[in-house]
C-alpha cells in the first residue's frame, strides 16, 4: 500500500473516524460494539434488535446516505453468518471520505433481520443478492426472490462454506 | 401428379380464404419448389451456396463478454462486413448465423436453444471464446456450462479468451469455406 | 370488410377488471431481453399502460458466472484473471481495487512509478471503456455514425494499452506489489501523441452527436433522475454526478497518486439522459489530461515488488474502492490468513444502477426505454459477475 501517502492521510483523518465513534457510541452506549477503527474505515457490530434505528441514525444525523455494498460472509465455525453493509456518505462533507461499516450477526441456522429497504432504498437488489446466496432472509422486504441464480436452483445457497462447487470438495 | 394438383376437387375442403384459389395451392406450391430443388441442384447449388456465404447474418445475442470484440470486429478498423458479415442484427427471424459470444450459464442456455430453434433454416453457430468452448476460465463454476456444444451443434470454434477480432474474422472465413464445400440443401 | 374480431379472445383488449395479480387488464406485461437489441444479455420484464412504462421488474443473472465463489478456491495471484473478466471493457479498473485490497491486506509496498504507470493505465481504460459505451449507446439510438467514430478511435487507445501490457483487452496488467512489466520506451512519447490527437478528435465529437437535434430529441429532458433519488438509491460515478452531485472517488479517497495530479469533477444538474451521455464525455478530457500529467512527472525506478510465491494475508477484513469508468467500485475482502481469500465481495457499480433505472422506467415512455437504459451506463456481465 502507499505506505507514505497513507501515513499522511491516517494522521488528518483519524480525527474524523474518531468523531463518528464518540458521536454513534454516546447515542448508543454499549447497545453496539466498535470492531474496528481504521483510515477512513470503522465498523460496528450491531444487534439486529436496533439496526433499523442505527441505520437511521447513521442516515439522519451522521449524514451517510447512501449504501455501497451489502455483503455476507458465513462463518461456519461461530455458526454465524454475518451481514455486512457498507455506507458511504455524498452530502457531508466532513464524513465523505469515510465508509460505515456496520454489520449484523445473525444464527447461522436462523438467519432473520428486518430489511433496510426503508432507511436505505438502494439497498432491495443487494438484498436480494444476499438472500439468494447466503439464504439470509430480510423480513418486509417486496420480493424476496430468485435474482442471479437459475430459475431450477435447487441447491444449499452458493456462497455458504458447506456448499462446494464439483470437484472442489475438501 | 402435376394435373392432379392443378385441378383441385373444390368440394373437398373450404375455408374462408380458399374461394378463388386451388385448394392446396400451398401443397402445389410445396411440391413445385421440391422439384424446382431437384433441377436445380447440380447446376444452381453452387451459386445458391455462394449467395448465402456473402450475406450471413448474424442474430444480435450476446451471453458474455466476448460481445465486446464481436463489437469492435463490426467497427471500422476490422469491418468484418467486407467479408461478408453484415453486423448483428435484431429480429432472428431473418437470420441465419449465431455467434455464441461468450460464457452461456445455466439460465441462459434454455434461452440460447429457443433462439437457435426460432431462426430458420440454414443456419450456422460460431463458438467465440474458451468459454463457449470449454467453460474456460470458469470451468469449476457452479453456473457455467462446460461449452455450448450441448445445447446447439456448433460449426466453428473460435479460440481465445476473448478472440481477438481477428481471429473472429479468420472464424468467419472458415465457416464461409464450409457452406461453399457443404452440398446445398 | 367485415372484419369481426373476438373481444373476449385477445388479451389485454378488455379494459375492464382484474388480472389473477390485481393488475388491470389494460395493462400488457412485455418481457424485453435476453434477446433483444436494446438490452444485451439482461432481461426487463415491463408491464405497459399504452405507451406509458406501469413498472420496470429488471431481471438480471444470464452472466452470473460465480466470481465470488471461485475466488476462495484460488490464491490472491490467481485470481487475478478471472477477476478481470466482469467488465473486459475496463479491465483495469474492475482489477484496480482488488490490487489495492490485496497490497493492504498482505502489507506490500508499492515502487512509486508502479503507481504513475497505473494511473495512466486506469485513465486509458477509462478513455476505452467510454468511446465504446459511446458508440453502443449512439447505434441504439439509431446514430450508426456515432458507433464507427468512437470505434475507430478507440483502437488508437488499445494500441497504446497492447504495447504497455500485450493484450487487447484483457491486460492483467496490474499485479500487488506494481505492475506486470515495465512500459517500452517508446510508450510515453507515443501515448502522448495519440492522447493529443484524441483530444482533439473529442471536439468533433460534439458537433456530430451532443449538437445533432435528433439525439437532442430523444434524451433531453428524459429519465430525469432527482438529486435527492439518485444519493438514496445509491447511484453512482456518472449518473450521481450528472444530477448534480460533486462525487468523485478519486478526490473524496484518492488512492496511488491520484492526489498530486489536478483534475476536475464534472457535475451537471440536468440529471436527464442527455447529461448522463454527456458528463462521461466531459470525463474524458479530465483522464487525458490526468494520463498527460502522469506520463510528465512518472520518475525512472522499478515497476515490481518481488513477491514470495504464495503470500499470506494477515486476519482480517479490508474495503477498497476506486472510481472506474462507470462509477465507484469496491472490493470487500475478508481473509483468516490463509493463501486464499475467505471472502470477496465485488460491490459494482453496474449492479447499483439497477434499482436506478427501476425507478426511472417506471412513468415513462416504452420508446424512452433504450435512451434511459443505455445510459445508466448498466454492463449486464459486470452486474451479475
Amino acid at each position: 500500500m502507499s505506505q507514505q501517502g497513507q501515513g499522511q492521510a491516517s494522521t488528518d483523518q483519524l480525527t474524523v473516524e474518531k468523531e463518528i465513534v464518540d458521536r454513534v457510541i454516546a447515542r448508543f452506549g454499549d447497545k453496539v460494539k466498535l470492531a474496528y477503527v481504521k483510515p477512513r474505515r470503522i465498523r460496528f457490530n450491531v444487534s439486529k434488535d436496533i439496526i433499523l434505528e442505527f441505520a437511521r441514525y447513521a442516515r439522519d444525523e451522521l449524514g451517510f446516505d447512501h449504501p455501497i455494498s451489502v455483503a455476507g460472509v458465513d462463518y461456519p465455525k461461530n455458526k454465524l453468518i454475518d451481514v455486512v453493509y457498507h455506507i458511504g456518505s455524498c452530502t457531508n462533507d466532513k464524513f465523505r471520505s469515510s465508509v460505515l461499516v456496520f454489520a449484523v450477526q445473525l444464527d447461522r441456522d436462523d438467519p432473520v433481520m428486518p430489511t433496510l429497504i426503508p432507511i436505505y432504498r438502494g439497498v432491495e437488489y443487494h438484498e436480494r443478492e444476499t438472500f439468494e446466496m447466503l439464504g439470509v432472509i430480510f423480513d418486509g422486504h417486496p420480493r424476496l426472490e430468485r435474482l442471479l441464480l437459475p430459475e431450477d436452483w435447487a441447491d444449499i445457497p452458493p456462497l455458504r462454506k458447506d456448499f462446494h462447487t464439483k470437484g472442489r470438495e475438501e | 401428379m402435376l394435373r392432379e394438383l392443378l385441378s383441385p376437387k373444390r368440394e373437398s375442403s373450404r375455408g374462408a380464404l380458399d374461394g378463388e384459389r386451388p385448394a392446396n395451392f400451398n401443397i402445389l406450391v410445396g411440391k413445385l419448389s421440391e422439384v424446382l430443388v431437384k433441377a436445380i441442384d447440380k447446376p444452381l447449388g453452387y451459386a445458391i451456396n455462394w449467395g448465402r456465404l456473402w450475406s450471413l447474418w448474424p442474430v444480435h445475442l450476446e451471453t458474455a463478454c466476448c460481445s465486446l470484440e464481436f463489437g469492435a470486429a463490426s467497427g471500422p478498423r476490422y469491418d468484418v462486413e467486407r467479408f461478408g458479415i453484415i453486423e448483428a442484427f435484431g429480429s432472428l427471424r431473418q437470420c441465419d448465423l449465431m455467434v455464441i459470444q461468450g460464457t452461456v450459464t445455466r439460465k441462459m442456455a434454455p434461452r440460447v436453444r429457443m433462439i437457435y430453434d426460432q431462426m430458420p433454416e440454414p443456419k450456422y453457430v460460431i463458438a467465440m471464446g474458451a468459454c463457449a468452448i470449454t467453460g474456460g476460465l470458469y470451468f469449476d463454476s457452479y453456473n457455467v456450462l462446460p461449452g455450448i456444444d450441448g445445447v446447439i451443434p456448433v460449426d466453428v470454434y473460435v479460440p481465445g479468451c476473448p478472440p481477438r477480432p481477428e481471429t473472429l474474422i479468420q472464424g468467419c472465413i472458415l465457416l464461409q469455406e464450409k457452406i461453399k464445400r457443404t452440398r446445398f440443401r | 370488410m367485415g372484419l369481426e374480431i373476438d373481444r373476449e379472445r385477445i388479451p389485454g383488449f378488455d379494459v375492464e377488471g382484474k388480472d389473477a395479480d390485481g393488475m388491470d387488464k389494460g395493462i400488457l406485461t412485455l418481457s424485453v431481453g435476453p434477446q433483444h437489441p436494446g438490452s444485451g444479455h439482461f432481461r426487463l420484464i415491463v408491464k405497459v399502460d399504452g405507451d406509458i412504462i406501469v413498472e420496470a421488474l429488471p431481471d438480471p443473472g444470464y452472466v452470473h458466472r460465480g466470481e465470488e465463489k471461485m475466488c476462495e478456491y484460488r490464491n490472491y495471484i490467481q485470481n487475478i484473471p478471472h477477476l478481470e473478466r466482469p467488465m473486459i471493457a475496463d479491465s483495469c479498473g474492475i482489477l484496480y481495487p482488488y490490487v489495492l485490497a490485496v497490497e493492504e491486506i498482505c502489507n506490500i509496498p508499492v515502487p512509486e512509478r508502479a503507481k504513475y504507470i497505473r494511473v495512466i493505465m486506469a485513465e486509458l481504460n477509462r478513455c476505452i471503456f467510454e468511446l465504446y459505451w459511446l458508440g453502443i449507446y449512439g447505434i441504439f439510438l439509431g446514430h450508426s455514425t456515432m458507433f464507427m467514430w468512437p470505434m475507430a478511435d478507440r483502437e488508437l487507445l488499445i494500441d497504446l494499452a497492447e504495447m504497455a501490457s500485450g493484450a487487447r483487452v484483457t491486460h492483467a496488467y496490474f499485479v500487488p506489489g506494481g505492475v506486470r512489466n515495465d512500459v517500452p520506451d517508446a510508450f510515453p512519447e507515443k501515448a502522448k501523441r495519440h492522447l493529443l490527437y484524441f483530444r482533439n478528435r473529442l471536439k468533433e465529437y460534439k458537433d456530430i452527436f451532443y449538437d445533432n437535434p435528433l439525439f437532442q430529441a430523444r434524451t433531453v429532458g428524459v429519465g430525469i433522475l432527482r438529486r435527492e433519488d439518485a444519493i438514496n438509491l445509491g447511484a453512482t460515478g456518472p449518473v450521481l454526478r450528472a444530477s448534480g452531485v460533486e462525487h468523485d472517488i478519486r478526490k473524496v479517497e484518492p488512492y496511488d497518486v491520484y492526489d498530486e495530479l489536478d483534475f476536475k469533477v464534472i457535475t451537471m444538474n440536468e440529471g436527464d439522459s442527455f447529461a448522463r451521455a454527456y458528463v462521461p464525455w466531459l470525463e474524458m478530457y479530465e483522464s487525458v489530461e490526468i494520463a498527460l500529467q502522469a506520463l510528465e512527472r512518472m520518475p525512472s525506478g522499478p515497476v515490481r515488488t518481488k513477491l514470495g510465491p504464495n503470500p499470506k494475508g494477515a486476519v482480517g477484513e479490508v474495503f477498497k474502492r476506486v472510481e472506474a469508468a462507470r462509477g465507484e467500485l469496491a472490493y470487500y475482502l475478508v481473509s483468516d490468513g490463509n493463501p486464499k481469500p475467505y471472502r470477496v465481495k465485488l460491490s459494482v457499480p453496474s449492479f447499483r444502477e439497477i434499482p436506478v433505472m427501476a425507478h426511472l422506467l417506471k412513468g415513462a415512455k416504452l420508446a424512452d426505454m433504450p435512451s434511459i437504459y443505455w445510459s445508466m451506463n448498466y454492463w449486464p456481465v459486470e452486474a451479475d459477475r
